[in-house]
């Protein structure tokens, strides 16, 4: 097979497991929130619920399509499938596994190794925050507009702190690319040993950027209505919530590869390598990805939103100079063991 | 005055380091939800499991019928008049010689409406009722409906069915 079939397949497939897996976050999240309120959640489609989703997605498409009057079409249109399109780019330069060998044939588990993955990286999430800019804007809303302006604003404050976060890692890897960084933490040398600040400023920026509680100001209903969804009625409404999810998936994935050694576990790097190692690799990727979005929703269901000045001052007063603060003492520290 | 010793005094001082840095007082949020996880669940899965009502519930009315299976009820009124939400009306009318064994007095309620979307379910009609006829239900409530004239329970919804009297 071309090297470019394989790529056409792989990538649907990270496709298909984006979209399975936001999916099921959706009927996680709501099981989730239950079992931390003492409630047991969906539980009537299928066993156990399962099938939620499905009925979900299913009441969303046949909802009403409702553009308001003097909303900007095309703009409202565009808004939800910008978000959704940001939100699954990401997912082109994460390794989801060593690459996997099938009789001559190697095939990276990975879209593409750039060389400045994580830049990629930075730049795609930060082209995010425009499917919600431009969705509040054009819904002609002064709650949608209030919400996608916060939500600049935070993408904003919070991208400084975290590529400063990232810097300091940056700093110890030498290197930006994805591959290379997860490949540096075989065995027990996760980032999040030598980085435990680094990492801790990153968890709190990865919660602003996805707009996840505490920081899902831009959505905030108690104020701003639905946010910057206020004015979104059936799929595009869903689109946006979907979205959501894929990018609280992507973000998990980010952090397991950043800080956590991606797909690797010390019991399994001591395998031989072979068919066996590749797929139990990606099974430790993603349980540790699934640990991850478990923790986000776990966080949601546990902590108050911030108000608003508090959010800025964390960002500004308290996230970035603590950044500038790590990269100084990684640097020392890198100086005095050269 | 002191009622209870569960007051505590609480003064404002100014936030110490590491409440400032909240990332302690989130550890132990954290931890207080994550041990509710495993808890036992307070949901009851209504259609299949219900909640047992209390003995003196006072739910859905019922017209008593005597041992012989005739109406109870006389038409005296007084229900109504106790009735504090004014939900109860009725027609008295006069017994045929041939229902002898359908109403137990010579008077009985052609036309006995309760409203029960008026109706605040204080059970004062049970009191006030000299024939014992009208009791509130402690297994059934007054169920939903779309119309509002669904909700006037007449003498069909009410008086207690023949056949269950007799098995
Ligand atoms: S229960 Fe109370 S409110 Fe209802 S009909 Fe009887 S007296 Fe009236
Ligand atoms: S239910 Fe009782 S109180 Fe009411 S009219 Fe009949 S006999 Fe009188």
């Amino acid at each position: 097979m071309s090297p470019i079939i394989i790529k056409l397949i792989f990538v649907s497939i990270v496709f298909g497991i984006s979209l399975f897996v936001a999916m099921y976050s959706t009927y996680a999240e709501r099981k989730v929130a239950a079992f931390l309120q003492d409630r047991l959640g969906p539980n009537r489609a299928g066993p156990f619920g399962l099938l939620q989703p499905l009925a979900d997605g299913v009441k969303l498409f046949f909802k009403e399509e409702f553009i308001p009057l003097k909303a900007d079409r095309w703009l409202f249109l565009m808004g939800p499938g910008f978000f959704m399109i940001t939100a699954l780019m990401t997912s082109a330069v994460i390794p989801f596994g060593p690459d996997l060998k099938i009789g001559d044939t190697v095939i990276p588990l990975q879209g593409t190794d750039l060389n400045v993955g994580l830049l990629y990286i930075f730049g795609v999430v930060s082209l995010g925050v425009y499917g919600v800019l431009i969705g509040g804007w054009a819904s002609n809303n002064k709650f949608s507009l209030l919400g996608a302006i916060r939500a600049a604003s935070q993408n904003i404050s919070y991208e400084l702190a975290m590529g400063l976060s990232i810097i300091a890692l940056v700093m110890m890897t030498a290197t930006l690319s994805m591959r290379e960084i997860v490949d540096q933490q075989s065995g027990w040398h996760w980032n999040v040993l030598y980085q435990p600040l680094g990492f801790l400023i990153f968890l709190v920026c990865a919660f602003a950027e996805t707009n996840r509680a505490p920081f899902d100001l831009p959505e905030c209903e108690t104020e701003l209505v639905g946010g910057y969804h206020t004015e979104y009625s059936s799929m595009k409404l869903g689109f946006f919530l979907f979205a959501e999810y894929i990018n609280m998936f992507i973000s998990s994935a980010v952090i397991a590869t950043l800080y956590f050694g991606g797909y690797h576990a010390p019991f399994i790097d001591s395998m031989d390598p072979g068919m066996l190692k590749t797929f139990l690799s990606i099974g430790v990727l993603f349980a540790k990805i699934f640990f991850f979005i478990f923790f986000f929703m776990w966080v949601r269901w546990t902590l108050p939103r911030f108000r608003y000045d508090q959010l800025m001052n964390l960002g500004w007063k308290m996230l970035i100079p603590l950044a500038v603060v790590n990269i100084i003492i990684t640097g020392i520290v890198l100086l005095m063991k050269m | 005055m002191q009622l209870t010793n569960k007051r505590k005094h609480m003064a404002r001082k100014p936030m110490t380091f590491l409440e400032r840095i909240y990332l302690p007082a989130i550890v132990k949020g954290m931890g207080i939800t994550l041990s509710h996880l495993f808890k036992k669940k307070a949901t009851i899965q209504y259609p299949e499991q219900k909640r047992p009502m209390s003995e003196v519930f006072r739910g859905l009315h019922i017209l008593k019928r005597d041992d012989q299976g005739a109406e109870r009820c006389t038409a005296c009124g007084l229900c109504a008049l106790a009735c504090p939400a004014e939900a109860i009306t009725m027609t008295a009318a006069e017994r045929k010689p041939q229902d002898k064994h359908l109403y137990r007095e010579e008077k009985y309620a052609e036309v006995y409406e309760i409203n029960m979307l008026r109706c605040i379910f204080c059970g004062l009609c049970e009191e006030a009722c000299p024939k014992a006829a009208i009791f509130l239900q402690n297994d059934k409530m007054a169920p939903a409906s779309y119309e509002r004239e669904d909700f006037i329970f007449g003498k069909d919804r009410l008086v207690e069915p023949f056949l269950l009297k007799k098995s």
